[in-house]
């Protein structure tokens, strides 16, 4: 079963089509990559997705927890979020000024039902709730070893922590559907080792789909079930790591023509 | 020595009802700075109407209980909640079809907004200044000793003013919206992937703005009753700039701003009536001031912008 299906979804910027008729499956469970060089519209393919971009044409189909096919294109994204389709973004997006721990918090506070009426009386509903949502925020944040620094403002954090938070933070909107747009950017090889197997874990753990961009190819070839590989827009390729790998267009688009050929 | 004068001639009465004027004016400009602030906050963006937002206020509570006979008290929970929905409906017409626009198309609409406001008003109700109606207790004076009278208004709005804050300060800090309203003006962008409706929380802020307007424009009416439509020109610049002096986009920054303005402005007329002609300049030269000494406001944070 699909969990996020596009129809060929075209993103049309002036006479400039960043993405043109984009088709793809992501299967429940499995962890599907997109690749491609830079400017390829990796990025805006996300935007579609989320709700950031409304596509020019095509359209966008989530499959949620019960099973009902829902169409998502040009919903809000604070809608889209609702639905269960959590994102990361490539160059890190924290709340800079807000400390680690009210990062994840606020994540998680969306989702609660209490209303205002019943956060300022203390109601036993509201009081049940907040306990459960923080101690769901405890348990996130342990599970990247952030607990500790929790206090600190987000912007402290050393660079690849931020990204474990970033990611964790997405976890606490409860997503059924995870986007990380090049999760491993600016990595050393050891703490794309460490992202890798955190991935998995997630992924199983919390029982995800995930949909990833990402230029550091040991990871994609590692984790990806399937890859898409998009170059100018159009989709140049698709299957498992090892057919890519040995696909000669994708070659030629990361590499460029070789001249003796 | 004449320059001093005033000094030599002030009693502790005199003194007292000086504080008393200026307590209560840099309240009544806080109220209202903290609208500016909290829309600048999420927006980035000086919703110039704000002012005019006041005057309308002003008008609401006048006609409710002059023309419509409605009980004060009733009247001024009808005027909140009225100001409140102008708020909201200014920012659906003239700011949310300019989300997308640059800054200066929605700063401009804002002034078209002003305009409109103070036009619609001289229209409505005629340029001739009203008198906004007496409240049981709240308008009379009370002598305090020494021949000195102070309103007994003066004594609530500080008080009021103190109580709208912490109300406020709970919501913006303890609530589900009051984290969401700090999402949105933190980064919308990711505010709303994490399923924050930003639509709504912009406009529960300026719902939230306005009607801290609105209870600033009812205490303003009390103590300075004579209302007209440009009533809410110069108080709405003065609370600009307390909002800017305070560090635009701080609540505590605003009222902090709103009370050095108020008191500053009536201290200086107090002590050196012969400036009392600078009165009004009072408010533009500290912002000149903090603008070069510190360009972020009084409590403002140093953002380092994005790349």
């Amino acid at each position: 079963m699909n969990v996020l299906k596009t129809n060929s979804i075209t993103m049309q910027f002036g006479g400039v089509i960043a993405v043109n008729e984009l088709a793809i499956d992501v299967n429940e469970h499995e962890i599907v990559a997109l690749i491609g060089p830079n400017g390829a519209g990796k990025t805006t393919a996300f935007n579609m997705i989320t709700g950031v971009y409304k596509p020019t044409s095509g359209t966008v189909q989530y499959t949620d927890v019960q099973g009902n096919q829902i169409d998502i294109t040009g919903k809000k994204p604070s809608d889209i979020a609702k639905l269960g389709i959590a994102r990361t973004f490539q160059n890190i997006r924290l709340f800079k000024e807000l400390s680690v721990y009210e990062n994840v918090m606020i994540a998680k506070h969306l989702h609660l039902k209490a209303n205002f009426l019943a956060a300022t009386l203390h109601l036993p509903g509201y009081n049940k709730e907040q306990a459960e949502a923080e101690a769901s925020v405890e348990k996130l944040l342990k599970s990247v070893n952030l607990w500790e620094l929790r206090n600190e403002k987000a912007s402290a954090l050393p660079y690849g922590q931020q990204r474990h938070l970033e990611i964790v933070r997405a976890l606490a909107t409860e997503p059924r559907l995870l986007l990380l747009d090049e999760p491993a950017a600016g990595m050393n090889p050891k703490e794309t080792e460490e992202l890798t197997a955190f991935i998995r874990q997630i992924r199983d753990q919390y029982n995800l789909t995930i949909f990833l961009i990402e230029h550091h190819m040991d990871l994609v070839m590692e984790i990806s079930d399937r890859i898409y590989v998009l170059d100018f827009g159009m989709t140049i390729a698709q299957g498992d790591p090892q057919s890519i790998q040995n696909n000669q267009r994708v070659i030629t688009a990361y590499l460029g023509e070789d001249e003796d050929a | 020595m004449e320059f001093f004068q005033a000094f030599a001639n002030m009693t502790a009465a005199s003194f007292a009802q000086h504080m008393a004027n200026g307590i209560s004016l840099g309240s009544l400009y806080a109220m209202i700075a903290i609208g500016y602030t909290m829309v600048y906050g999420i927006l980035l963006m000086i919703n110039f109407a704000h002012g005019d937002i006041v005057m309308m206020a002003c008008y609401f509570a006048f006609f409710g209980i002059t023309v419509f006979h409605i009980p004060w008290f009733m009247t001024f929970i009808g005027t909140i909640i009225a100001t409140a929905l102008l708020g909201v409906v200014i920012e659906r017409a003239a700011y949310r079809p300019l989300r997308d626009a640059p800054k200066n198309s929605v700063l401009i609409s804002a002034i078209g907004a002003s305009f409109l406001l103070e036009n619609l008003a001289n229209y409505l109700f005629s340029g001739r200044p009203m008198r906004f109606p007496d409240i049981p207790l709240l308008s009379q004076n009370i002598a305090v000793g020494g021949g000195v009278q102070i309103q007994a208004i003066c004594f609530v709005i500080p008080v009021i003013t103190i109580i709208s804050l912490v109300v406020l300060l709970h919501i913006v800090n303890h609530t589900k919206t009051g984290m969401a309203m700090r999402a949105v003006s933190k980064d919308y962008e990711i505010a709303r992937v994490m399923g924050i409706n930003i639509d709504n929380v912009i406009s529960i802020t300026f719902a939230i703005g306005s009607a801290m307007a609105a209870i600033g424009a009812i205490m303003w009416g009390i103590r300075y009753p004579g209302i007209t439509p440009m009533l809410g020109v110069m108080p709405g610049l003065k609370c600009f700039v307390a909002a800017v002096v305070g560090g635009i986009g701080n609540i505590k920054g605003a009222v902090l701003g709103g009370f050095i303005l108020g008191l500053g402005e009536i201290l200086i007329v107090a002590f050196f009536p012969q400036l009392s002609g600078y009165r009004d300049a009072f408010a533009f030269i500290v912002l000149i001031l903090i603008l070069y000494y510190k360009p972020t406001g009084l409590l403002g944070e140093t953002t380092t912008e994005k790349v």
